[in-house]
């Protein structure tokens, strides 16, 4: 098995907040892997360093063994790391189906021109396009909502909407910030579901925050527990579960 | 065809390059400029010039106005569209008024504040529906592809969009440079239709027409964009037999289309024949089922 992601001695500060504390991780390929930690624990700045949103103080961040540190957000994207949003970001005016186009456009190769000339080239990649779309709202179940505008839909489907989007951009590791908020216990066990099938569907490798520990359980093969930017505990679930520095961020020192 | 009317055609027709250019850059990416007069100004010059002074061909004349205004775009752009918003709007509003007051002093090139005259009067009306049609195309085509597809991302959700492998930066550019050409091209017929041209008539006044023009046919819309035209251009028209008060209920109208509209005529949609179809079938089916029921009741 071979590393995908590996962070190494990642710092980031926010005025005199460290919001990151010598962060490490080794992710390897196929795996889930789950950040967890009470709010502001700097869980979403991680994702956000990693996306390249924010440029970390010091520290490396190897994608594939390529440092992505200084790039850009695109660049990123373009790599190969696909994500969602903790606060849904859709493109809210347009259709479900031109969200998840949007995320495909990295599959043309026509220019300008032949766009311009309508060559065959422009209507059979237009076309291929359509079609991966429509295949990949198929696999979410949203093929009969395509037309619908995306800020119309409930928000479960706002969520899978928005993961189909990532995964349209043909990523290798995809990152999902809290997918299971706002859900109840049903729609978590179903998003469990979900997101196993997207995972072996696409050969994906998955770094997620999550709250439900019924999804984390589900999910993840090995989580690392955050508690104001320092990591407290690493490893299996049921390992940090016991783990007394995890019992004290969440529940408070025993007395 | 009476000269009037044509006159108006003509006006309509340029006005709606110039919108156009807009209607990319605000309808689709959300960058508003009240620069483009400015683009417009340098289109008319350049274009003016190389005709009357150079004897260049008109159609090259045109050519090169729109792609000096484009250039001068893209040197712009490059500086001022990492700017957030409002900054950005700022910087379009200075230069604007920059190429403005630069015109007026330069009086060896540009003739100065006294106008340049003695254009020679090329523009017809076949050279501006011809133009119309190529650029309506272009910006249909443009919008209808990746690249229009990639500036309604960063008009919904920038953040989103960088995080689908979308440049902004490069987009933004684009659209910026595409709108700076629209305005230059439309300046350049305007130049050899008016024949004279002086460097206040590519005001603020006019940047801001150009916005509104767009606003209220509708953003995102390219057929509401030329609607929109239609409406700001001929409402002076119109109303022109009342002379002073004409501006004062052009200037209502548009309150009030605003109003009853926020979206604009035709906002985030385009005119077509389908949907005007399928509104016609809702429209009888709600009649037929109005009939049924009042037979229910009877």
């Amino acid at each position: 098995m071979s590393e995908i992601l590996k962070i190494c001695g990642l710092n980031k500060n926010f005025g005199g907040v460290r919001a990151i504390d010598s962060f490490h991780l080794q992710l390897e390929e196929g795996k889930i892997h789950g950040l967890i930690g009470p709010n502001g624990a700097g869980k979403t700045t991680i994702f956000n360093t990693v996306t390249g949103i924010y440029q970390p103080d010091s520290g490396d961040i190897l994608f594939r063994d390529k440092k992505i540190t200084n790039s850009k957000p695109f660049q990123i994207a373009q790599m190969g790391i696909g994500r969602t949003f903790q606060n849904i970001r859709l493109f809210s005016n347009l259709s479900v189906l031109q969200n998840v186009l949007i995320a495909s456009n990295m599959d043309i190769t026509y220019n300008m021109m032949q766009s311009f000339l309508r060559l065959p080239k422009y209507k059979r990649e237009e076309e291929q396009l359509c079609e991966k779309a429509m295949n990949l709202l198929e696999i979410v179940g949203l093929q009969d909502l395509a037309d619908a505008r995306a800020n119309s839909l409930p928000y479960g489907h706002q969520r899978k909407l928005e993961i189909a989007r990532a995964v349209a951009l043909n990523p290798a590791l995809l990152l999902l910030d809290e997918p299971a908020a706002g859900m109840n216990g049903e729609e978590s066990v179903e998003l469990v579901g979900f997101i196993k099938e997207i995972k072996t569907r696409f050969h994906l490798t998955v770094l997620m925050i999550e709250h439900h520990m019924d999804v984390v359980a589900g999910l993840c093969d090995h989580v690392t527990v955050l508690n104001f930017g320092k990591t407290i505990a690493e490893g299996t679930l049921d390992d940090v579960k016991c783990n007394k520095l995890v019992v004290e961020a969440y529940l408070g020192e025993e007395k | 065809m009476s000269g009037y009317l044509q006159g108006i055609i003509i006006l309509v027709g340029i006005n709606l390059i110039a919108v156009l250019g807009v209607s990319i850059l605000t309808g689709f990416t959300k960058l508003f400029s009240f620069g483009n007069a400015g683009f417009m100004s340098i289109g008319a010059y350049t274009c003016a010039i190389l005709t009357t002074r150079y004897n260049v061909p008109f159609i090259v004349a045109i050519i090169a106005g729109a792609a000096f205004a484009g250039l001068v775009g893209y040197g712009l752009g490059s500086l001022t569209l990492g700017l957030q918003g409002d900054y950005f709007l700022i910087t379009t509003l200075g230069f604007g008024e920059c190429v403005r007051v630069l015109f007026e002093y330069i009086t060896p090139v540009t003739g100065g504040a006294k106008g340049f005259s003695g254009i020679p009067h090329y523009t017809n009306i076949w050279i501006v529906l011809i133009s119309v049609i190529l650029a309506f195309i272009f910006a249909w085509t443009l919008t209808h592809s990746k690249y229009g597809r990639n500036l309604t991302a960063i008009r919904e959700q920038e953040v989103a969009a960088q995080a689908v492998g979308v440049d902004t930066a490069k987009n933004k550019l684009m659209a910026f440079v595409v709108s700076a050409v629209y305005a230059g091209w439309a300046g350049a017929l305007y130049a050899n239709s008016l024949t004279f041209l002086e460097p206040k008539i590519f005001n603020l006044a006019k940047s801001s027409e150009l916005t509104i023009t767009t606003v209220i046919g509708g953003l995102g819309s390219l057929t509401g964009s030329f609607l929109g035209t239609c409406v700001v251009t001929l409402l002076p028209e119109i109303f022109r037999s009342l002379s002073s008060y004409r501006m004062l209920l052009y200037g209502i109208a548009v309150v009030v289309i605003i109003i009853v509209r926020p979206s604009g005529l035709y906002g985030y949609k385009e005119f077509s024949i389908t949907r005007i179809g399928k509104w016609f079938k809702k429209l009888g089916k709600k009649a037929g089922d109005a009939k049924r029921r009042g037979d229910v009741a009877e």
